[in-house]
């Protein structure tokens, strides 16, 4: 239904006074794709996003839209629509009137309005809201209204900046299942912020981690999740444990094989490493597997020091002789102050390329 | 359009308004200091003389004396009695909260000449109008309020939850008040204080209408004195204003580190 | 200055959970709220009472002060002349204050500083304005020998008339006008702004229906309280105006009869009217507003100044 876009592509630098917010930010996306910029608090997320819709000048750089150039264009000529974090609906204006709003800008006949504007209602399950103001409305139906109201205009682009930020739990797992149907049946085009990793991984098609204005990766949610290729990704995206080793060896095929200590540790290399590199062993609590094989080359063996029971499983806190502490969840209960032995699985393990200094080791 | 155009159309007002300032202040001050001064753009001549024959003629010592007098007296009475009011309404259920605040309110809202008149009427009855003690009872009418509303808002951020917790920990009521409720309205007592001191010393009408001979604040005097121009140089009568200036500007400084100058009018977002 | 520094308007319409605590509550409030009691309604009633007790205060309730100050030309022209230096003057105040307020709504250069300076004439007072206008726009003053030097054959005259008046209220009013529509503007969310626009907008549209809305309800309080304000003026009319003609306002009249006439009586008549007087402006810019306001309420942010 919406004007489709072949492809979108910027490069943007920004700074504040001498602060530097994004550095040389750069993306192309694609018609239809749901892309997610992920990134802790403060790192230029709702910058960027504002300097895509026209709202802040950019310091430097460039944005194309199918071969138009549009970083010059104010942002009511863009036919961009976007969700705000707060909503930021008129909060003098009636549902309808919010929703009717962009369509009275753009001069449509009054009865068209009415009928687009009901057919938006029923799209995001609203019907019969047009009278109220945006201050009767629980969260999650202002969420709506707010998507509503981008919707209506057919963006050629939709930018949501973290729309669910201010919902409950289960609201917010109902709201993103809904942003992904409209996704889907509208076959919108969507930059969606969000600091959240499962909100990014559930909704997207592409994941772009960033960090202090920089991209740190950028592809599909599997990737992100299981192939991290730095530090940064890896601890944003749950990777708990990490072990400095130093590299002995490879496959071909991807494995890596290092040596942290006392300890082998083989596992799929993000990057090639050659023998002597230094290099960091990542995996998630929930890859480590509790054990009943000796030590060997990825079984450790330690005593536990803490459990932790989250209904369903257990959270284990195992320290090794080395001094170091592994987390592992498991589905069986084990004794605090037991010897266990934990398998890495070799297929689980990440091996990154250690950054000195700039480290991200929690 | 671009906003540019309208940005600056502004902007050169504002500095039109404040050169308009400037050149207000300005002639007062280079006035004082002038032994003549005559359609010139600066004086020919310059000297302070006018302030010692201000000090002397205007009977400075006196006028100075008053106006300390009432403006601590009021600060002091509208802190005393504006504290445990404003407390109470940003820490009990207050029936009749409303129609309260209302009653506060009417003395800020009407303007000083309109309620001046019959409330010096009431005074002179009485036989209090002229006085010292009536200047600081009429004045205390509209800084009351003022305290009240002060200090509002900074009750309202503090937390009932710190007063409890002393309590919990075994403080008297007295002992909360002192060592929890008094230190934590000190910014709110001190930015009150500051902001009612200076409106008090400016503060023209009701003290114009209830001050007699003995009784008259530096901003009266200087009233009759402007008022009365030709009868004293004029160069003496901007001494006596440079004066009560260095006195409004010296608190205003102070209080201006307390307050943001959008604090310093009503606000408009409670109303 | 009198009305300045934070002032709540209205009643706040916050619930508090009930506490039964010591119920010292009421008590506190006691000798603060005698005190506007005492000092403030019962003189305003008592006002009342004598202006409709016309002479020495023998014999009955009359009108006759009213009659007497509405059918002397001399008298009744005050309301005239007050209202022709009130209106004129509170709309221009609010028009220039509302313009420079929106536009400096997201900050200016020397933003402080500047918002410091415009401090400056309300805390100073309407005297010691009066009389630097009087140096500064006299005839002889800097203003006039600029214009003398560009070119003017003679001086304008700008003080001890009307335009003086008009000069000293808009030189008091308008920092007060405007500091508050600043405080009002800049605690709207800009988030509405930026979705106005993106929903295609152009500057203008956004103040037209997003921003105006959401502001005229302030813009209207501020205007009132200007007009209240202009309504009463004394000082400036006295001492930059023409006291006996031009500009002898209504306040001027009831002085006058008071410390002059020594007659209390129709002194306090006069008060009530320009009492009355106040509160019809009030009023009026009051139901303006209910017409203005839209339903809906404004969500306002803290106000970032
Ligand atoms: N107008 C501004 N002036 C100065 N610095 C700014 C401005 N806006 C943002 N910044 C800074 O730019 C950085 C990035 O801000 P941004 O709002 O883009 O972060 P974000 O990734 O959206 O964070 P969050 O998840 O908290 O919303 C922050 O350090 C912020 O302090
Ligand atoms: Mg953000």
């Amino acid at each position: 239904m919406a004007e489709q876009i072949g492809s979108l592509h910027f490069r943007l630098t920004k700074r504040f006074g001498g602060k530097t917010v994004l550095d040389d930010f750069a993306l192309e996306v694609r018609g239809r794709e749901f892309v997610t910029f992920l990134g802790p608090s403060g790192c230029g997320k709702s910058t960027a996003l504002n300097l895509l819709a026209g709202l802040i000048p950019p310091s430097a750089g460039e944005i194309w839209l199918d071969g138009t150039r549009i970083d010059g264009l104010p942002p009511e000529r863009r036919g961009f629509g976007m969700v705000f974090q707060n909503y930021a609906l008129f909060p003098h204006l009636t549902v309808f009137q919010n929703i009717a709003f962009g369509l009275e800008l753009r001069g449509w006949p009054r009865a068209e309005i009415a009928g687009r504007v009901r057919q938006m209602l029923d799209l995001v399950q609203l019907p019969g809201f047009e009278d109220r103001y945006p201050g009767q409305l629980s969260g999650g139906q202002q969420q709506r209204v707010a998507i509503a109201r981008a919707l209506v205009i057919q963006p050629r682009l939709l930018l949501l900046d973290e729309p669910l930020s201010n919902l409950d739990a289960k609201l917010r797992l109902e709201m993103r299942t809904e942003i992904k149907r409209l996704h889907a049946d509208l076959g919108l085009t969507c930059i969606y912020v969000t600091h959240d990793q499962a909100e990014a991984l559930s909704l997207s098609d592409r994941v772009v981690v960033m960090r202090e204005g920089r991209v740190m990766q950028a592809g599909t949610p599997a990737e992100i999740h299981d192939r991290p290729q730095n530090l940064f990704v890896a601890d944003f995206m749950g990777y708990r444990n990490f072990f400095s080793l130093t590299v002995t060896g490879g496959d071909p095929d991807g494995t890596v094989v290092g040596r942290a200590g006392p300890l082998t540790l083989a596992g799929r290399g993000a990057a090639p490493l050659p023998p002597g590199a230094a290099g960091v062993a990542a995996v998630r609590p929930e890859d480590v597997a509790v054990t009943g094989e000796p030590p060997g080359p990825n079984v450790l063996r330690g005593r536990v020091r803490l459990t932790e029971y989250l209904g369903r499983e257990y959270d284990l806190e195992v320290i090794l002789d080395s001094g170091q502490t592994v987390k592992a969840r498991v589905a069986q209960p084990v004794a605090v102050g037991s010897t266990v032995g934990l398998r890495l699985p070799a297929e689980r393990v990440v091996i990154l390329l250690s950054e000195d200094g700039g480290g991200g080791i929690p | 359009m671009r906003g540019g155009g309208w940005r600056l159309a502004v902007f050169c007002f504002v500095l039109g308004f404040v050169l308009n300032l400037v050149g207000i202040v300005g002639h007062v001050v280079v006035s004082s200091f002038a032994r003549r001064w005559f359609a010139t753009p600066l004086p020919p001549d310059w000297t302070t003389a006018w302030y010692a024959y201000s000090w002397r003629e205007f009977q400075l010592p006196q006028i100075l004396t008053v106006t300390v007098v009432v403006a601590g007296s009021v600060t002091a009475l509208a802190l005393l009695l504006g504290f445990p009011a404003a407390w109470a309404l940003a820490r009990r259920d207050i029936r009749a909260k409303g129609a309260l605040l209302l009653l506060y309110f009417l003395p800020l809202l009407i303007p000083q000449m309109t309620y001046g008149i019959p409330l010096a009427t009431t005074l002179y009855r009485y036989h209090i109008g002229g006085t010292i003690v009536g200047v600081i009872l009429a004045n205390l009418v509209p800084m009351l309020p003022l305290a009240i509303f002060i200090l509002l808002p900074f009750f309202e951020q503090i937390s009932v939850n710190l007063e409890w917790a002393a309590r919990v920990h075994g403080a008297s009521r007295f002992q909360v008040f002192r060592r929890v409720v008094l230190p934590l309205a000190v910014p709110g007592l001190l930015t009150a204080g500051l902001l009612i001191l200076v409106t008090t010393v400016a503060n023209f009408e009701l003290t114009f209408l209830l001050s007699g001979a003995g009784s008259q604040t530096l901003v009266v005097a200087l009233y009759y004195a402007v008022f009365a121009a030709g009868m004293r140089p004029i160069y003496s009568v901007d001494a006596m204003a440079v004066i009560y200036m260095a006195i409004v500007l010296a608190i205003l400084l102070v209080a201006l580190r307390f307050v943001r100058p959008t604090q310093m009018v009503f606000r408009l977002d409670r109303g | 200055m009198r009305t300045e520094a934070a002032a709540a308007a209205a009643p706040l319409a916050k619930v508090r959970p009930a506490r039964r605590l010591e119920g010292a509550g009421p008590a506190l409030l006691v000798p603060s709220a005698l005190y506007v009691l005492v000092m403030f309604v019962y003189p305003f009633c008592y006002g009342v009472y004598l202006s409709l007790r016309p002479g020495k205060g023998e014999g009955g309730l009359s009108v006759a002060n009213y009659l007497a100050f509405f059918l002397d030309p001399w008298q009744a022209r005050t309301i005239w002349v007050t209202l022709s230096l009130a209106v004129p003057n509170t709309v221009l105040t609010v028009l220039l204050a509302l313009t420079v307020a929106y536009v400096m709504r997201r900050g200016i250069w020397l933003e402080r500083t500047i918002t410091t300076l415009l401090v400056l004439p309300i805390a100073l007072g309407t005297v010691l304005v009066a009389e630097g206008i009087n140096g500064f726009y006299g005839p002889k003053g800097w203003l006039n020998q600029l214009l003398l030097m560009a070119g003017l054959p003679d001086p304008i005259r700008l003080t001890h008339n009307y335009t003086g008046v008009m000069i000293a209220l808009f030189v008091q009013h308008f920092p007060f006008c405007f500091l508050m529509l600043l405080g009002y503007i800049s605690g709207i969310d800009p988030a509405l702004e930026h979705a106005a626009r993106v929903l295609g907008a152009r500057p203008w549209d956004v103040f037209r229906r997003v921003l105006w809305p959401l502001i005229a309800p302030g813009a209207a309080i501020a205007f009132a309280l200007v007009f209240v304000m202009n309504f009463g003026v004394f000082p400036s009319a006295v001492l930059v105006g023409q006291p006996a003609g031009a500009t002898r306002t209504i306040a001027i009249a009831a002085y006058q009869q008071a410390f002059e006439h020594y007659d209390m009586s129709m002194a306090s008549a006069i008060a009530v009217i320009m009492g009355a007087g106040q509160l019809v402006g009030l009023i009026i810019v009051l139901l303006l507003r209910g017409r203005l306001a839209a339903t809906g309420v404004a969500t306002m942010g803290a106000g970032k100044r």
